[in-house]
C-alpha cells in the first residue's frame, strides 16, 4: 500500500474547518478568531519550514547537521518551556533549568533508542534520530513546564509549612519534600494518562500517520509502543533533573528557602 | 544579662535588609522581651537569628559560633516559633516525631491529649499557637525565640503559657520574646528592649547588650 498524496485544495477543505470555528467564536463574542487563526497560520508556516528542513537534513545525512537541529529543537523547547512558567527564576536560571534538564534526558533517551533498539545505519541518520528526538522533546517540554510550573507555585504557597519543618530542624530536602514529590506527580501524570488511555480512547499520532503512511498496523503498533516507552523515560529523567535542580535553587546551603530568587509572577 | 549567669545565645552585628546591626546576649534561664510597632523589624530579626534569611553578623549559641554548626542542628538548638506557625501534615500528631512525649506538653498548654489526633484545618488561630509552641518545645532547644506566643489567647489561657515558659526558663532555657504586650513583657523579662525602624535598642535607654 501507499501514501495517499495529499493536494493543496484537500488542505485547503480541512482548514476550512478552522475558519468556521473562527466565525463560531464571532457568532459567540468569544474573542478566540485572531487568536484561532493567528494559531492556525504559524502551524502552516511552521511545519512548511520544518518540511523543508527535513528535506535537507535527510539529503545530507551529515552528524553536524543533525546535532545543530537537535541543539536547536532542544534551545527552542527551553524557551517553550520556560514561557510556560507562571513564576520564573531569575537570571541564567530561568532557562538553564529547564533547557539543561531537557538536553540532557532528551539526548540520552534518544541515544539510547537509536543505538539500541532502532538501530538505523548509521545510528544518527536524521529521518530517524529528528522526528524521535523530536516526540521525545515535545513530551518532556511538557512534563518539565509542569513540573517546574508547580515546584515553584508549591514553594511560594506552601512557604510557612516548608519554613516551619526548616525551623525545626528539618534538612531543606525534607521540607522540600512534598513540594518535590507533588511536582514529580504533576508532570508524570499526563504521560502516565497518555499510556494508559493510548489504544482505548486514543490513537497515538505517531502509529496513526505510519498506518496512514502504508506500514503494516502490528509494525506501527511496535513502534508506537517503543516511543511510548522512551518518552515516558524522557519525560521522567527530565522531570526528575528539573525539579531536583529547581528544589536545590529554591534553597541555599544554609538550608532557607529562598524565594528572592524567583521574578516578579509573569502575566504571560 | 543576669548576673552569673551562663550565656547562651550571644549576637554580635546582626543585619540585613531592613535591620541595623544588632548586638544583643540572652543568658540561660532568662528572658529577654522586644517590642516595638509593627513593621519595625522585630519578626526579621528573629528569623535572622535562626539563619531564615540571608545575614550578616556573629551568632554563637554556648560560645560556639553558628557559621560552625550546621543550619539544621542549628536550628534545632535554637528553636523559633512565628505568630503564625505552618503546618505541613493533615493532623496535628504527624507534626510531632513522637506524640506520646508530645501529650503531656499539650495537655499543660490546657488542651486535651486527643488534639494530637485533630485535623489542622479545624483548629483555631489559639489552638494553632498552643501546638506550634509544643511542637517547638518538645525538640527541647538551647534557646527559644517567640513571636507574639499569646496573641490569640484569652488572657487564661496566655497565663497558662506564660507559667509554662517561666519553668522552661527555670530549666535553663533562653527565651527571646516579641510582644506587644507591656504587661506581658514585664511580667516575664528582666530585660526588656525596643526595635524601631530596623534599629534595636534597650527599652528605656541603656547599653546593649
Amino acid at each position: 500500500m501507499s501514501v495517499v498524496p495529499l493536494s493543496h485544495v484537500d488542505i485547503g477543505l480541512a482548514a476550512v474547518l478552522l475558519f468556521i470555528n473562527a466565525g463560531l467564536s464571532l457568532a459567540l463574542r468569544l474573542g478566540l478568531a485572531r487568536r484561532l487563526l493567528v494559531a492556525g497560520a504559524r502551524m502552516v508556516v511552521q511545519l512548511t519550514l520544518v518540511g523543508l528542513v527535513l528535506k535537507a537534513l535527510f539529503q545530507f545525512a551529515s552528524p553536524t547537521f543533525t546535532a545543530l537541529a537537535a541543539l536547536i529543537m532542544v534551545l527552542f523547547a527551553g524557551r517553550e518551556a520556560m514561557a510556560r512558567q507562571e513564576r520564573r527564576f531569575t537570571g541564567f536560571w530561568t532557562y538553564g533549568i529547564g533547557t539543561g534538564s531537557m538536553m540532557a534526558a532528551g539526548i540520552i533517551v534518544t541515544v539510547f533508542g537509536l543505538t539500541t533498539q532502532i538501530s538505523p545505519d548509521p545510528w544518527y541518520d536524521p529521518r530517524y534520530a529528528i522526528p524521535i528526538l523530536g516526540m521525545i522533546l515535545g513530551n518532556t517540554m511538557n512534563g518539565v513546564s509542569l513540573g517546574l510550573d508547580r515546584l515553584v507555585s508549591g514553594a511560594v504557597v506552601q512557604r510557612a509549612a516548608i519554613e516551619a519543618q526548616l525551623m525545626l530542624g528539618a534538612t531543606a530536602t525534607q521540607a522540600m519534600r512534598g513540594v518535590t514529590r507533588e511536582s514529580m506527580r504533576a508532570g508524570l501524570i499526563p504521560t502516565i494518562n497518555g499510556m494508559a488511555a493510548a489504544g482505548l480512547v486514543s490513537l497515538p499520532g505517531m502509529m496513526t500517520g505510519q498506518i496512514l503512511a502504508g506500514v503494516a498496523p502490528v509494525e506501527a503498533v511496535k513502534y508506537q509502543i517503543l516511543i511510548m516507552f522512551l518518552i515516558g523515560g524522557g519525560t521522567g529523567l527530565g522531570l526528575l533533573a528539573a525539579v531536583m535542580a529547581g528544589a536545590r535553587r529554591l534553597t541555599d546551603s544554609r538550608h532557607r528557602l529562598r524565594l528572592d530568587r524567583l521574578g516578579a509572577k509573569s502575566s504571560s | 544579662m543576669q548576673h552569673g549567669a551562663r550565656l547562651v545565645l550571644k549576637i554580635r552585628g546582626l543585619m540585613r535588609p531592613g535591620l541595623e546591626s544588632a548586638d544583643l546576649d540572652v543568658a540561660a534561664g532568662e528572658c529577654v522581651a522586644v517590642s516595638g510597632p509593627s513593621g519595625a523589624g522585630k519578626t526579621l530579626f528573629l528569623r535572622a537569628i535562626v539563619d531564615l534569611d540571608p545575614n550578616q553578623g556573629d551568632v554563637a549559641l554556648d560560645d560556639r559560633p553558628r557559621a560552625e554548626m550546621p543550619a539544621p542542628e542549628w536550628r534545632r538548638h535554637v528553636v523559633y516559633v512565628p505568630a503564625e506557625a505552618g503546618w505541613w501534615a493533615e493532623r496535628v500528631g504527624e507534626h510531632f516525631s513522637d506524640p506520646a512525649i508530645a501529650a503531656p506538653l499539650v495537655t499543660r498548654l490546657g488542651l486535651p491529649a486527643a488534639a494530637l489526633e485533630w485535623e489542622v484545618a479545624r483548629l483555631s488561630t489559639g489552638e494553632k499557637q498552643r501546638l506550634a509552641l509544643a511542637r517547638a518545645l518538645v525538640t527541647s532547644p538551647r534557646a527559644l525565640l517567640l513571636d507574639e506566643p499569646t496573641s490569640g489567647l484569652d488572657p487564661e489561657t496566655a497565663m497558662t503559657v506564660e507559667s509554662m515558659l517561666h519553668e522552661r526558663a527555670a530549666d535553663g532555657i533562653a527565651i527571646l520574646i516579641v510582644t506587644h504586650d507591656a504587661r506581658q513583657a514585664a511580667r516575664l523579662a528582666r530585660r526588656q528592649y525596643r526595635m524601631a525602624k530596623g534599629k534595636l535598642a534597650p527599652a528605656g535607654g541603656g547599653a546593649a547588650p
